[in-house]
């Protein structure tokens, strides 16, 4: 059983197998699972996501009123303009925030690796998926890479923002994804492991401020954010770039990190974007004012 | 390790908002409902923390009836729990607690009806996962990965030996096990983690041994 990234690339360049494999294996040895049974599981988590997408497309609002239809404003823009930052980006934007706007609308999503970080994974997946042309069996792949990644963050350090703040949650899904797209572009464990630690040193720090408590502001927006920087890394260890922190060093900085954020800055509401003038009026006005 | 499975991470599939504060709460709330063994009349709830500051956004008062009515995580119901639970007659008190706890998202189920009452911790770690941290005044640690029996017996000579036997001859295999007292002589708690779900015929028969007093069991 693997406990960190650095286990996790051993174990597949000794077996000269890839990262999915050998979250496959484990889950089927721990599990007492059989290959079909673990990947039929994983097959109706990729329905759930496909569905969530699927639904926020045809436009979602959430009960407060507070998120929704940004995913529908996104691929207007992308069929009638060139995106700056290319249309895959911009996909992958639109799908990570539609799951999210179902999330806000109390649909059905799977949780990747929380419900408030749901976006980034399938977000990417649906996106990437046009150039690379995946086939059914590399999508589910897709998630057990992710997957993998994230078994090693929930062990090693946290994922939700309660307990370690935003960087925990979209940060790590971001990352997720990141080593994702790297296995199904082709690249090796190891790019996988560099991509992923790219993606969260870019994330460490964030803290989780909702406003008004809500999963909506900012988490619809950060899932955009998350899944746009798990493709910039990805591409950037597909070309060789490395992260001169290797990816269990750079977990255990967030880690670290989310044990000096203070409580009001990990989703209790209080602190940040929550404590704006802005965010105590939305709270008030959704909730009525406190006295 | 505290998350031992892929779909602890990609998963559970969940009606929204928050995996630890709803998926989460929903757990609890259902590990709660299993341990009575029967649908709650009432039940008093405290929310610390993190819980307490975002429950009626996050829907975590929902999600915690919800799991005292027996609701999955992703049953369609569940942001109508509350509705449902007074429907079903479950009164239920949600109280803002100030206390302070070791963990962020906390919360301390106390249930009954007419005969019986039952107190309990759960915490919710991420993304879906719980732990439960306190059973009648009982410290244990269960996850709820594995199937598990919870025997409530007076601490005398061989009330462990006696369950242990029973188990055996059901070619049953203990995972992990926990005993813990409250005074020697007095209330004690096992917590047995077994690899498969346990007959109910089995529990009946474990009912019936020397000195023990209540019976629940996790099924995984």
């Amino acid at each position: 059983m693997f406990r960190t990234v650095s286990e996790l690339v051993e174990i597949a360049e000794q077996e000269n197998i890839i990262i999915s494999e050998v979250m496959i294996r484990q889950e089927m040895e721990a599990k007492e699972k059989t290959r079909e049974q673990v990947f039929a599981e994983m097959e109706n988590n990729l329905d759930v996501m496909e569905k969530a997408v699927e639904d926020s497309l045809q436009g979602v609002k959430s009960v407060t009123g507070l998120t929704g239809g940004d995913a529908v404003k996104v691929q207007e823009y992308m069929k009638e303009k060139t995106p700056l930052s290319g249309n895959i980006v911009m996909d992958a934007v639109s799908k990570a925030m539609g799951t999210n706007e179902v999330n806000a609308a109390m649909g059905t999503i799977c949780a990747t690796p929380t419900a408030g970080s749901a976006g980034c994974v399938p977000g990417t997946l649906f996106a990437v998926k046009n150039q690379l042309n995946p086939t059914h069996e590399q999508m589910v792949r897709y998630l057990f890479t992710s997957g993998a990644f994230g078994f090693v963050v929930a062990n090693n350090s946290f994922i939700s923002g309660a307990a370690g703040g935003c960087q925990a949650e979209v940060g790590s899904a971001g990352a997720m994804a990141s080593a994702a797209i790297v296995e199904m572009a082709g690249g090796t464990p190891q790019q996988s492991a560099e991509a992923f630690a790219m993606t969260l040193k870019n994330m460490l720090g964030l803290v989780c401020d909702p406003v008004a408590g809500l999963v909506e502001v900012p988490c619809v927006k950060r899932n955009a954010g998350g899944s746009t920087l798990a493709i910039v890394s990805a591409d950037m260890a597909l070309a060789g770039v490395t992260s001169t922190i290797p990816c269990d060093e750079v977990i255990g900085a967030m880690y670290r990190i989310g044990k000096q954020m203070p409580s009001s800055l990990r989703e209790t509401g209080e602190g940040g974007l929550a404590n704006t003038a802005t965010g105590r009026e939305l709270k008030d006005k959704i909730f009525g004012t406190s006295v | 390790m505290k998350y031992s499975s892929v779909f602890d991470i990609i998963g559970p599939v969940m009606i929204g908002p928050s995996s630890s504060h709803t998926a989460g709460a929903a757990r609890i709330g259902k590990a709660a409902r299993n341990l009575f063994g029967k649908e709650p009349k009432w039940a008093r709830i405290h929310l610390y923390e993190s819980f307490a500051k975002t429950y009626r956004g996050h829907g975590t008062d929902f999600a915690l009836a919800g799991g005292l009515l027996g609701f999955e995580t992703d049953d369609p119901r569940m942001n109508k729990a509350l509705e449902i639970a007074e429907e079903r007659n479950l009164a239920i008190e949600f109280i803002e607690d100030s206390a302070g706890v070791s963990h962020p998202n906390t919360a301390r189920l106390i249930i009954g009806d007419d005969k019986d009452r039952m107190e309990l911790v759960g915490i919710s770690i991420g993304g879906g996962k719980i732990e439960i941290t306190e059973l009648n005044g009982f410290e244990l640690r269960l996850s709820g990965n594995h199937p598990a029996i919870l025997i409530m017996h007076n601490d005398r000579f061989g009330a462990i030996a006696s369950v242990t036997k029973i188990l055996a001859k059901y070619e049953i295999n203990i995972g992990h096990m926990e005993v813990n007292r409250k005074d020697v002589g007095k209330e004690a708690l096992m917590v047995i983690e077994v690899d498969q779900n346990v007959d109910d015929s089995v529990l009946k028969e474990l009912e019936g041994a020397d000195h023990i007093e209540q019976i629940a069991k996790i099924v995984s």
